[in-house]
């Protein structure tokens, strides 16, 4: 293990004015509208400092803590996603005149970003989007150049909401690459002070540049106390053992019915998932009929129109929209990319306005598998 | 000899259409149209594999996936067929010459030519499913010797429906292929065969150990075409068919084409059947 650090929360501070020195937008957690979203960051008063989130299935509800931890809670509704894969964006203008048709690649966006207390789990989401968007047959370039000059000052979990699972997903709660600093929050009768390490060069000779010490055992202590806070918190698991081809042996199992009937197929589990990639492509036209835009925008597997072709919808029921998702996340996703497309970070759950959990429902299906029967009818054909 | 035409590097320009111009327009069918299309640069169409999809977009209106239907081994044009189906497609079966438009691609994975090099083809065509083999026809034809027996299975709902009638008379009549035309439904003054066109695969002289079958056309079509070429002896894996899904990115990134865990733009839109049947067999995949 590399050398443990510690940095005060004075020289914290001057880590964040140390990265927008070097050009890095700072973006992190903040509160707004009763949660915590992550936003462009001016300074450490942004922070949610001295809020902390309760979440379970369907809740969602920030509370004051009785400290003035700047990271005393897990993950909202927003994901790094919203920075790399952003919800909308602009890929091509086109202009008709009497000279013809012109086509105008939108420029590729060029922001250093700094991410401020990015958590285990959404290191490895980005992982997952930095392998569907860079490592596939095919680069998406905006992706690429959103990524390219990335800082991440990760920040180890000190506890854990009820609907966190990253420690059967194999994905948290401790950070252990992905980041060029790690810190872990302390704040105890020694003080209110991170314990960290560098992951990288980059990260070595930012830190080299502020106040900071040796960890003492009594820090490494009070760090370890954090990450095992975290774990013994963690308020749900996922058997994922097996899940790939449990789901795909089930197909026709009757849960998937009985999901059904809950779920409202609003899409929401898809718009915080931090690895959920979809997108639709979108015509914008001037009334002049002039000019036309090329937009990208996150789309949903719930929507009806998503598997729209001519004449209908391939996934007409809820049954089949909320199929296509899990087993996409949980056992396609190793067809397509290798692993799971699941971190564990819960989001799909606090977010789901009845609270369907996905761990209950792999559950429910572990449970009572029934293999696949003949199909009674054929697929959806072209009409 | 045979196309191997891969799809084009990839980055914003995969994103970015190229301007061609409508050079011709042939009305096929009441709602049919066939678009010959040539680059606005002045430079070749992209080369490409029978089988393979342009992504076609009208100005102000949209962008819809559309088969590659034209000759592969014609550089100065582009061909594709369109069936109105919706305000894209009856946007571009609107154009008139001269018009201007953007493509895409082209995309996918086509039909398995080298593989068929030598071998006995047979071809089970529904609908505007004839569009994206018409360019294998090309291929056989240019290259005769180079294949085996050809059987070409053509079925559309009634006469009016049918493609290309003027090209499948001359083939017909030069005999280098046996085609074969049948119609769901007659009409008056309609001499040919009458029935789907898989019912005709048992009358077929098969030698299953050299054939290879491809077919494109309704679902429920190419379910019952494998059936049949099962029952004449070939396997599954001897046969290919074309699958469509919502298709938007074109490159595998949108998401939208997930048939089970194939991006069908990537993957596909030609798979081998025995990959697909038991999907295929799924409700609302």
């Amino acid at each position: 293990m590399p050398a443990q650090f510690v940095l005060s929360r004075a020289a914290f501070v001057e880590l964040l004015a140390a990265l927008r020195a070097q050009g890095y937008r700072l973006m992190g957690p903040t509160v707004r509208d009763g949660a915590i979203v992550y936003d462009e960051l001016s300074g450490v008063d942004d922070l949610p400092i001295g809020w902390t989130d309760e979440q379970d299935g369907g809740t969602y509800r920030l509370t004051r803590r009785d400290d003035a931890a700047l990271f005393g809670y897990t993950v909202g509704p927003h994901s790094w996603k919203q920075v790399f894969h952003p919800p909308a964006v602009k890929l091509w203008r086109a202009v008709r005149d009497e000279r013809g048709l012109r086509l105008e690649a939108e420029p590729l966006p060029a922001a250093k970003t700094a991410l401020i207390g990015a958590r285990a789990c959404d290191l490895h989401a980005i992982a997952i989007q930095d392998t569907t968007f860079l490592h596939g047959p095919v680069v998406d370039r905006r992706y690429e150049a959103a990524r390219r000059d990335t800082f991440v000052v990760a920040i180890q979990c000190g506890q854990a909401a009820r609907t966190c699972f990253c420690a059967s997903m194999g994905t948290g709660p401790r950070a252990s690459a992905g980041f060029d600093l790690a810190l872990t929050e302390v704040l105890d009768e020694r003080g209110h002070r991170f314990v960290g390490e560098a992951g990288t060069p980059a990260g070595e000779a930012v830190l080299a540049r502020l106040p900071h010490r040796p960890a003492a055992p009594e820090d490494l202590e009070a760090a370890a106390q954090r990450h095992d806070a975290a774990l013994a918190q963690m308020g749900r698991r996922l058997d994922a053992g097996g899940v790939r081809e449990l789901l795909q042996e089930n197909l026709d199992h009757p849960r998937w019915d009985e999901v059904a009937s809950r779920c409202l197929a609003c899409g929401n589990c898809t718009m915080v998932c931090p690895t959920c990639f979809c997108t639709a492509t979108s015509d914008r036209g001037d009334l002049a009929g002039r000019e036309a835009e090329r937009w990208q925008t996150w789309d949903s597997c719930f929507t009806m129109d998503f598997s729209y072709v001519h004449g209908g919808s391939v996934r007409r029921s809820t049954k089949s929209r909320y199929r296509q998702w899990l087993t996409h996340k949980l056992s396609t996703w190793f067809d397509q990319f290798g692993r799971s497309g699941c971190v564990g970070c819960g989001r799909c759950i606090t977010w789901c306005p009845v609270g369907i959990d996905l761990t209950e429902e792999v559950r429910a299906i572990r449970e009572t598998p029934s293999r696949p029967g003949p199909a009674a009818e054929p697929s959806h054909g072209h009409p | 000899m045979t196309p191997t035409a891969e799809p084009p590097a990839t980055g914003p320009s995969a994103f970015l259409p190229r301007s061609f111009r409508v050079a011709a327009v042939h009305r096929e069918t009441a709602e049919t149209r066939t678009l010959e299309l040539q680059p606005v640069d002045g430079r070749p169409a992209p080369a490409f594999v029978p089988g393979q999809f342009t992504m076609v977009y009208v100005f102000g209106v949209g962008e819809v996936p559309m088969s590659i239907t034209g000759d592969p081994a014609r550089d100065d044009r582009l061909v594709h067929t369109v069936r109105v189906v919706g305000a894209v497609s009856r946007a571009i079966a609107g154009l008139r010459r001269g018009a201007e438009i953007g493509i895409r691609g082209p995309f996918g994975r086509g039909w398995p030519l080298t593989e068929a090099l030598g071998r006995d083809l047979i071809i089970v065509a529904g609908g505007v499913g004839l569009a994206p083999l018409r360019p294998v026809i090309y291929h056989v034809r240019a290259h005769r010797a180079a294949f085996g027996r050809v059987s070409v299975l053509y079925g559309a709902r009634t006469p009016d429906e049918l493609l290309y009638r003027r090209e499948l008379a001359r083939w017909r009549r030069d005999g280098a292929i046996d085609l074969q035309v049948t119609v769901d439904r007659a009409s008056a003054g309609w001499t040919g065969l009458v029935g789907v066109p898989t019912l005709r695969l048992r009358q077929l002289t098969i030698d299953p150990a050299r054939t290879l079958a491809l077919t494109c056309g309704p679902e429920v079509m190419m379910r019952y075409a494998v059936r049949e070429l099962e029952h004449c002896g070939l396997d599954a894996a001897q046969v290919h068919l074309s699958m469509e899904r919502n298709m938007q990115c074109a490159v595998g990134l949108c998401g939208h084409c997930q048939f089970g865990p194939d991006f069908l733009c990537r993957s596909g839109p030609v798979l081998r059947a025995d990959r697909v049947l038991p999907r295929l067999a799924i409700r609302e995949l």
